[in-house]
This record gives C-alpha cells, sequence and structure tokens, in this order.
C-alpha cells in the first residue's frame, strides 16, 4: 500500500464536497458558512500541496502560502462585516441581507 | 509518495480524521463546537500537510489557522450574541440540494481526477524545481524570495489592507472621545470666541450675563477657610463690603462658598 498522489486528492475532494455541502446545509449561519469556506480553501491548499510533493515543483508550496495569506484576510474582512452587520441589524441572519436589493 | 507502513498508517488516520471533523464542522448544532472541530480539522490537514514534505507550510497552517483565524472565529462567535438555534431552521430543507450539488461535484472531480494523466515532459516543466539536500523551508526561501518576491510584496499588501479595512469597518466613533477636529479648529473665526464687552468701573462682569465656570467645589475645612478669608481681602477692596468682613468664622465660610463664582471675576476687573 502505498500513498500516491490520487489519495491526496481523494481527501482534497471530499473536503471541497464537504465545504460546498456546508455552505448548502447552514444557510442561515454565516458563520458556519465562513467556516466552509475556510474548508473549501483548506482543500484547494491541501491539492496545492499534493501536487507540489508529487511533480518536485515548489510552485505549488509557494501558492498554497499565497492561498493562506488571502484566506486569512478574507476571514479578518468578512468577521469585520459580520460584527458590523450585527451592530446595524441586530441578527445575522442571511436572509436579512437584502439592504442593496433595492 | 509515502512508502513506509508507518506513514500510509499515518496518512489514513490523518485523512480520515479531517473528513470526520469537517463533517462535524458543517453538522454540529453549536457553533463554537464547529470553531473546535475546525482546529481539529486544521491540525490533521497540517498532518496531512507534514506528511507530503511541507513542513513549512504544515507549521504556517497551525500558527495561522489555529493561533490566529480560528480564534478569530471563536472570539466573533462567543461576542456576538445571537440566538444560534433560530438560525438551525431549514436544515432538513436545504439538505437534499446540498447533497445534490455535491454528489455532482465529487462525479465531476472524480471524472477529472480518473482522467489525470502527468505527461511524460513535466519534469522539464518544473517552475521551481525543488533543489536536492536542501530543507523545505530552505528551498521554499530560495524561490520565494527570487521568482516570486512580487507576489510576495502583493501578498503583503493585501494582508495590510486588510488589517487596516478591517480597522476602517468595526472603529466606533465615540461621542465622549476629544479627538481633534482640524476643519473645525481652522474655520472658527475671532468672533466665535471673544466677545469685547463695555464694563462699567466697580460692576464686574456678572452684569453682562458672562459668567466663568465653576471653581472646583470647596470644601468645608478649617484650611480653606483661611485661604477663603485671604481671597475676599483681595477682591472686594473698599468700595464693596456687602459680603460681609466682621462676620465670625462660620458665617464667613458658608458666604464666601456661596460667592465663589463671581468673585474671581470681580477680583479680575478690581486688577485692571
Amino acid at each position: 500500500m502505498v500513498v500516491s498522489l490520487g489519495h491526496y486528492l481523494a481527501v482534497s475532494a471530499m473536503l471541497l464536497v464537504l465545504g460546498v455541502f456546508g455552505i448548502f446545509l447552514n444557510r442561515k449561519n454565516v458563520i458556519v458558512i465562513f467556516m466552509s469556506i475556510e474548508l473549501i480553501l483548506l482543500a484547494v491548499n491541501l491539492n496545492l500541496v499534493a501536487f507540489s510533493a508529487s511533480l518536485g515543483d515548489l510552485a505549488g508550496q509557494v501558492f498554497a502560502m499565497f492561498v493562506l495569506t488571502v484566506a486569512a484576510a478574507e476571514a479578518a474582512i468578512g468577521l469585520a462585516i459580520l460584527v458590523i452587520y450585527f451592530r446595524n441589524r441586530g441578527s445575522i441572519q442571511v436572509e436579512d441581507v437584502n439592504l442593496m436589493k433595492g | 509518495m509515502i512508502g513506509s507502513l508507518i506513514g500510509t498508517a499515518a496518512f489514513y488516520v490523518f485523512a480520515t480524521v479531517l473528513i470526520a471533523s469537517a463533517a462535524m464542522v458543517i453538522t454540529s448544532k453549536n457553533p463554537v463546537y464547529s470553531v473546535l472541530f475546525l482546529v481539529l480539522a486544521f491540525f490533521n490537514a497540517a498532518g496531512l500537510f507534514l506528511l507530503a514534505g511541507a513542513e513549512f507550510l504544515a507549521l504556517i497552517l497551525v500558527i495561522v489557522y489555529v493561533g490566529a483565524v480560528a480564534v478569530l472565529f471563536m472570539f466573533v462567535v462567543m461576542m456576538l450574541d445571537v440566538n444560534f438555534a433560530e438560525l438551525r431552521g431549514g436544515f432538513q430543507r436545504y439538505a437534499p440540494v446540498g447533497a445534490a450539488v455535491g454528489i455532482v461535484l465529487l462525479a465531476e472531480l472524480g471524472f477529472a481526477y480518473g482522467g489525470w494523466r502527468v505527461s511524460d515532459a513535466a519534469p522539464t516543466l518544473l517552475a521551481s524545481a525543488t533543489p536536492a539536500g536542501m530543507t523545505n523551508t530552505a528551498a521554499l526561501g530560495q524561490v520565494l524570495y527570487t521568482d516570486y518576491v512580487l507576489l510576495f510584496q502583493l501578498a503583503g499588501v493585501i494582508l495590510l489592507v486588510a488589517m487596516i479595512g478591517a480597522i476602517v469597518l468595526t472603529l466606533r466613533d465615540k461621542k465622549t472621545s476629544r479627538k481633534q477636529n482640524i476643519q473645525k479648529q481652522i474655520s472658527r473665526t475671532v468672533e466665535d470666541t471673544l466677545v469685547m464687552v463695555p464694563v462699567a468701573l466697580g460692576q464686574g462682569v456678572g452684569v453682562t450675563g458672562i459668567k466663568r465656570p465653576l471653581p472646583p467645589k470647596v470644601k468645608a475645612g478649617h484650611d480653606d477657610h483661611g485661604h477663603g478669608h485671604d481671597d475676599d481681602d483681595h477682591g472686594h477692596g473698599h468700595d464693596d463690603d456687602d459680603h460681609g468682613h466682621g462676620h465670625d468664622e462660620d458665617d464667613h465660610g458658608h458666604d464666601s462658598a456661596d460667592h465663589t463664582h463671581d468673585e474671581p471675576a470681580h477680583a479680575a476687573h478690581e486688577d485692571h
């Protein structure tokens, strides 16, 4: 039994699907939606690292690091928006977010 | 990639716990548990990174995600006073749609990976091949600060923008904060603040309706008494005897406490 690239890709595919499923499952709770997005980005990172290790190319790891950076920035901004949204409306119901709908 | 038995076993353990904790993240009832399972998922993903040989990224994942992002999530979950039970509504309603989308996505990924073939020319196309005899961190640094230095600096700019954005978004203006309003200061004219009042001799500015702010409260005590008495002598001078110099100590103390707010103005007038 040898762990190959395919094993890593299978794990990462399952992780990505779980993240997408989580977005559908928790459509009202925006915090869990953020966590699902983090899971999806983690799956992407796992893919990049697996290909990087399999091909012996460091570019994948460098890009995984950039994905990590952007994901951290995204989490910070998203949670800041969440906090001010809660301050203004007193709820974080995703269905209430329709102020800009016209 | 991994040949040894222990490595294979570790891979399966990490992968199983990763998938299980990811499933718990999206299905647990309490978001606090979701965050904790997210931490577990990150730890196991870091284990998978380690097995793949990306040691630096594994530790960065633990430091950045578990140390910062998950704590930030936990902070927000705890800070917002939200009724999470109410947010659980529609769980069953949305589950079939989500499952359908997930299965379709998984099938597509399976097709994509199933037909995946690495080209024979791939080793010659490597953008930055891993050098032999070098640690992962050193090798990453060698490409990160040379080939990818522009992207690296852009990542720094993104982090800076995110930091400023988060601060700007959540900073609340307090009404009591004594910050400088430069526009207000510059647009101030002399007329706004300075009034020339003709005051008759010996009348004091009290008659014009302009009062100084009240001095701090005088404590009833013998120390203040003596002081108050001295002030009184100075300020009132000769023509204004109605404040009573000749009273006894207790009476005088009471009197001076009552009149404190127009006494200094009066004194100032007498000086001129």
